[in-house]
């Protein structure tokens, strides 16, 4: 039963990082960028979240609604203002200044709410199920952020297969000058590739404080980084790859800090990351990309 | 191929540099305390560091303030001895507060208050031994802080003093017997609590059952731990760590349904004050603290209005602390017939002597008769609480 109650966690924690891990790879993917500044995205969302139900008294959904509709905004000022300007500059000068984004968001966040600690009430509305006379008990925040997991990998892939945007979504993906030539607008496709991933940033922002609710303006660093190993973990690009690499993390961390130390726990799986990669260099589900020479 | 590796390692390289950089992001403040009006030439300059920003900032403004109140009003005495307090920033960060004490030696500081968390006291109380200017922190409570260092003292417990009292607390008071601990092994603070928890525990011939940790990087699931503390069958759940990850770990045991007596020290303080926290979680937590506010005596009575007046809520013991720092370096510097003119050297020898010296005897906020050992380390009678419908009520 122990052993069940431990992958039911390790698949909550694991949920977590999924559902964040999908913007990072979504991204990713299409922009051919890592945008480090996806975990602030995240911690402006939840900060949204817990304003709008505490301070504005507005109920769940309103309030969701609204974290989104600010991250898709932000999301959007972001590219514009940041990342576009770097559209032919190297990867390496556009890490930097998502990391700098990543900085600023922080600290923007530091002067509006300031540094205490605040505690975010959680937005699922029911109690944890309780299985086996309460040997077994799964929160309502796994349960529903697993559902929501499946949700969004489900629409984002159906929406980049079958849509239009979607399918200019993928010839940016594939090639952005020849997209350019067949009459894609790459500059349009991008901003609505972050438009999506702020989107779901919000939605990321309010499950991670609803499962462990303290909010601070750090809040969305550490999940960011370890999201970003679970996308690089399943292939980084690919939508199913980011929710398999996001649970898989999950796992092994709950199982290595339940079966084999606390202390060794990141150190695990960090190092199952790297073996990882040393077998399957493009990750678990990661396609393999011929290099032009 | 080889470029896509490539731009993984450095991009794998770049996330070690955000991850180790994560919580230092945060805008300096620099704020000089109100002193008495118009600042004449003829006052003490004491200089105290703490985190006023960052996610320790409850504490450094809970020091600040107390140190505030104790020298408003030992300026409105109107005595020979008058004050002037400044408060440096150093965001919980040992560079930042060694930056911090270097621009309170140019300011002219004679008294150092040291800093209010332990690790940036470690790296200033080494500053403060080879300067020689006499330091007491209100806070920083491991021993590595007054350790070989004849000129720091401290108000506050020592962490093994902290550990050994929790042990015999829980003895005493019979609160449990099979005990399971979950502390921070990424932090000085938890570790030197939890490692004189578990010797003085064997010589109490307490049981501890199931012992987890937790480090700064991994403070947001705590599930597998609380399974592991359940599994083993503990009946009182031992924290010595900080507010935050306790309010998670209380949330998370909720949830669980596991609802052992849980046990705190003095980073416990500070728990019922986080926004929106719903204070039923910790309801019958039992923490050990020097101060109450609660506490009925006149001097607590005081302070505590004089505080709620100042910064609109209840102080902790951090503030206490500080308040006890300021009066007991008063009380030393009227003994030792010190005056504005002493330098900074001088004021720190006469301090250590008196200090030290057997008939100095303070009394204050956080404990009666109060005395300093040669080491630095604090006596005191440590005091135990327990939240009882969202506020603190001594257990004795």
């Amino acid at each position: 039963m122990t052993f069940i109650s431990n992958l039911i966690n390790g698949i909550s924690l694991g949920s977590v990082y999924a559902i964040i891990a999908l913007g990072y790879t979504m991204v990713y993917g299409i922009a051919k960028m890592l945008n480090f500044a996806h975990g602030d995205v995240i911690m402006i969302g939840a900060y949204m979240s817990f304003c709008a139900t505490t301070y504005l008294h507005l109920p769940v959904p309103a309030a969701i609604f609204m974290a989104m509709c600010v991250c898709t905004i932000l999301g959007i000022v972001i590219e514009g203002l940041a990342y576009k300007p770097l559209r032919r500059a190297t990867s390496l000068a556009v890490l930097i200044t998502a990391i700098g984004v990543s900085y600023f968001l922080q600290n923007i966040a530091l002067i509006i709410w300031g540094s205490a600690p605040k505690t975010f009430s959680s937005v699922v509305p029911f109690g944890s199920l309780r299985l086996f006379g309460g040997e077994l008990i799964i929160t309502a925040e796994s349960i529903v952020t697993v559902l929501a997991n499946i949700v969004i990998m489900v629409g984002l892939a159906i929406f980049t297969k079958k849509s239009k945007m979607g399918k200019a979504m993928r010839a940016v993906s594939e090639d952005k000058d020849a997209a350019e030539l067949m009459g894609i607008n790459v500059n349009v496709t991008i901003s609505v590739t972050f438009a999506i991933g702020s989107a779901l940033a919000a939605i990321a922002g309010v499950l991670l404080c609803s499962a462990y609710p303290v909010l601070m303006p750090t809040t969305g660093a550490m999940p960011g980084i370890k999201a970003f190993t679970a996308a690089v973990f399943g292939g980084i690009g690919s939508i199913p790859g980011a929710m398999l690499g996001g649970i898989l993390l999950g796992i092994i961390e709950i199982f290595s800090k339940s079966y084999i130390s606390t202390q060794l726990s990141d150190a695990i799986v960090f190092g199952v990351l790297i073996v990882v990669l040393l077998v399957k260099p493009t990750g678990l589900l990661g396609k393999k990309i011929a290099e032009k020479v | 191929m080889k470029k896509l590796t490539k731009i993984l390692s450095l991009t794998a390289a770049m996330a070690m540099a955000v991850s180790a950089l994560a919580g230092c992001g945060a805008q300096k403040a620099t704020e000089t305390a109100d002193t008495a009006a118009g600042t004449s030439a003829a006052v003490i300059k004491i200089g105290g560091i703490g985190p006023l920003t960052g996610p320790a900032a409850i504490y450094g403004n809970a020091a600040k303030t107390g140190a505030e109140i104790a020298v408003e009003e030992i300026n409105a005495l109107g005595g020979d001895i008058q004050f002037e307090l400044q408060y440096e920033d150093d965001e919980n960060d040992a560079e930042k507060a060694v930056n911090a004490y270097n621009k309170l030696k140019d300011w002219g500081m004679q008294v150092s208050l040291g800093c209010v968390t332990t690790k940036p006291c470690i790296a200033v109380s080494s500053e403060v031994f080879s300067d020689r200017i006499f330091a007491l922190t209100p806070s920083a409570s491991s021993t590595d802080v007054i350790e070989g260092k004849d000129n720091m003292f401290q108000m506050c417990f020592t962490d093994p003093n902290q550990g050994i009292a929790s042990a015999e607390y829980i003895k005493s008071q019979n609160l449990g017997t099979k005990i399971g601990i979950i502390y921070n092994n990424s932090d000085a603070y938890s570790t030197g609590i939890y490692n004189k928890f578990v010797a003085e525990a064997q010589t109490q011939g307490l049981e501890i059952v199931s012992t987890q940790t937790f480090t700064d990087d991994s403070a947001n699931d705590f599930s597998s731990q609380l399974n592991a503390v359940k599994a083993a069958g503990a009946d009182l759940l031992y924290l010595p760590i900080y507010y935050t990850p306790a309010s998670l770990i209380l949330a998370q045991a909720d949830k669980m349904q596991y609802a052992p007596k849980f046990f705190g020290v003095d980073g416990m303080d500070g728990i019922l004050t986080l926004e929106n926290f719903d204070t039923s979680l910790a309801e019958g937590v039992i923490l050990l603290t020097p101060f109450a506010p609660d506490a009925d005596d006149e001097l607590t009575k005081k302070f505590v209005e004089a505080y709620k007046a100042k910064a609109g809520d209840v102080p902790n013991q951090f503030a206490a602390d500080a308040y006890d720092c300021v009066y007991s370096i008063y009380e030393a510097i009227q003994k030792a017939g010190i005056t504005a003119d002493t330098s900074a050297a001088d004021t720190c020898e006469a301090l250590v002597a008196t200090f030290t010296s057997p008939e100095f005897v303070y009394d204050g906020l956080t404990g009666t008769s109060v005395t300093w050992q040669t080491t630095g380390e604090v006596s005191k009678k440590p005091k135990g609480m327990v939240i009882e419908n969202g506020v603190y009520v001594g257990m004795d």
